[in-house]
């Protein structure tokens, strides 16, 4: 992505401002190697876990609070992924405390148009966006993400992990998950 | 806040956290043996749920006092837990522990959406994180409950055999605590009498359209939340036997 932060840095006027922005960047990037454990394919900035990466004033070396949110509140993966993210912005070479909010609570509509896709591709039914009404998507139909056939049937409202349900296809017959909406 | 209000809210959290530990207990102990895999794994999801909302009030109780919630769950004495008969009760047959779940789902859909608005953050936040998660339970157990109803004269008979212990055991669930009163008049939480008739009203309703009428009110009678009850201790003895044995025992 092209920044000013970049530019300013590329042409070698820095001043501490420019560091800390750059940093943050690093720290971003750094995050985008962390995956959910349950869903290898998306990164949990798209996935919208990441809810905000600042630089703590004070320190002796650089303290960059990483601020997370869990998707559900019994997902067992949540501590993996506090403890990946830390490792992952600690070999900037800075500190680094990771914090845990409930507020205001994940929703599926934090997940990006990008990792959307990437779910489909890897054979999970993204869930539809909802903006509060989660009851409207979850009862919305679901296209079959391996043949777009639109007739799909809930087989079961609870999957191999918290978030999916179990669907199938009238058009190509077989079983798939669906990331539930939430 | 006060000392009084401080202490109750302690109170109210820990009784909460240890109905939602307790329940998804007896729950899991379906895993593995439900009665179809798909059912099986529906009802694991939602005591892994239940777990999960214990370990949010045990967090918003932390936040109060410094306790270790997980010292909370696993190195506690039964005498100092403050769950009711109702999450207590042994899991029963697949009817006992349907309609259970749906009596709580159908608390906790009033409760939380109350409790939402609480203007004490820690527990607001971990209402409106909670209520979201049981759109899905309530879905699930509100089918079951029409299916058991109206399906078989035996699903019925023993949906009523459920009920009629289940029923008189409700009104400990819903009760107020002897702190709760402190908490409403501070404005921490709601009126718990409004809440109370909502939440036997919506259950009734739903079981009547299931044919499954549970007669009168369940008597207003005390929550007995400092009573142990021999099922709150069998049930203890297994969810901390692993830890009593080995406290060290880091993670799994």
């Amino acid at each position: 992505m092209v920044t000013l932060a970049g530019a300013i840095s590329r042409a070698g006027v820095r001043s501490p401002a420019d560091d800390a922005a750059t940093l943050l960047q690093r720290a971003w990037t750094a995050l985008r190697t962390v995956k959910d454990p349950e869903i290898p394919v998306i990164d949990v900035v798209e996935l919208g876990v990441v809810r905000a990466v600042t630089l703590l004033p004070d320190s002796a070396r650089p303290l960059v609070e990483v601020t997370i949110t869990p998707t559900f509140s019994a997902c067992p993966a949540l501590h993996e992924i506090e403890r990946a993210a830390y490792e992952a912005v600690r070999a900037l070479g800075v500190e680094v405390s990771v914090k845990t909010v409930l507020s205001p609570p994940w929703t599926t509509d934090d997940i990006t148009d990008e990792a959307r896709e990437k779910l489909r591709a890897f054979g999970i039914a993204p869930p539809g966006r909802h903006e509060g009404l989660i009851e409207i998507a979850l009862d919305a139909p679901v296209r079959c993400p391996r043949c777009e056939h639109p007739d799909t049937r809930l087989r079961n409202a609870f999957g191999s992990t918290l978030c999916r349900e179990i669907r199938t296809c009238a058009g190509c017959g077989e079983t798939f998950e669906r990331f539930k909406p939430l | 806040m006060t000392a009084d209000v401080t202490s109750a809210l302690i109170a109210r959290l820990t009784a909460m956290a240890d109905d939602e530990l307790l329940l998804g207990h007896r729950d899991s102990e379906w895993t593995g043996h439900g009665p179809l895999l798909e059912e099986d794994i529906a009802l694991a999801n939602l005591a892994q749920d239940e777990i999960g909302h214990a370990v949010l009030w045990y967090g918003a109780r932390s936040q109060l006092d410094g306790a270790d919630p997980d010292a909370l769950a696993f190195a506690r004495p039964a005498e100092d837990f403050l769950s009711c008969a109702f999450v207590e009760q042994p899991r029963g047959d697949w009817a006992f522990t349907l309609l259970r779940q749906f009596l709580f789902d159908t608390y906790e859909a009033e409760v939380l959406a109350r409790l939402e608005r609480s203007p004490h953050a820690p527990l607001a936040e971990a209402a409106a994180k909670a209520r979201r998660e049981e759109l899905f339970h309530l879905r699930h157990t509100g089918m079951w409950v029409r299916r058991l109803g109206l399906g078989t004269e035996e699903s019925r008979r023993r949906s009523l055999d459920a009920l009629q212990v289940l029923w008189p055991l409700y009104h400990g669930l819903v009760a107020a605590l002897p702190g709760d009163g402190v908490l409403v008049e501070a404005g921490v939480l709601p009126d718990w009498e409004t809440l109370r008739g909502a939440t036997f009203d919506r259950a009734r309703t739903a079981l009547v359209a299931a044919e499954l009428d549970p007669g009168r009110d369940p008597d207003p009678t005390a929550a007995e939340r400092d009573v142990v009850r021999e099922q709150r201790r069998e049930l203890l003895a297994t969810l901390q036997e692993v830890a009593r044995q080995d406290p060290e025992a880091a993670a799994w």
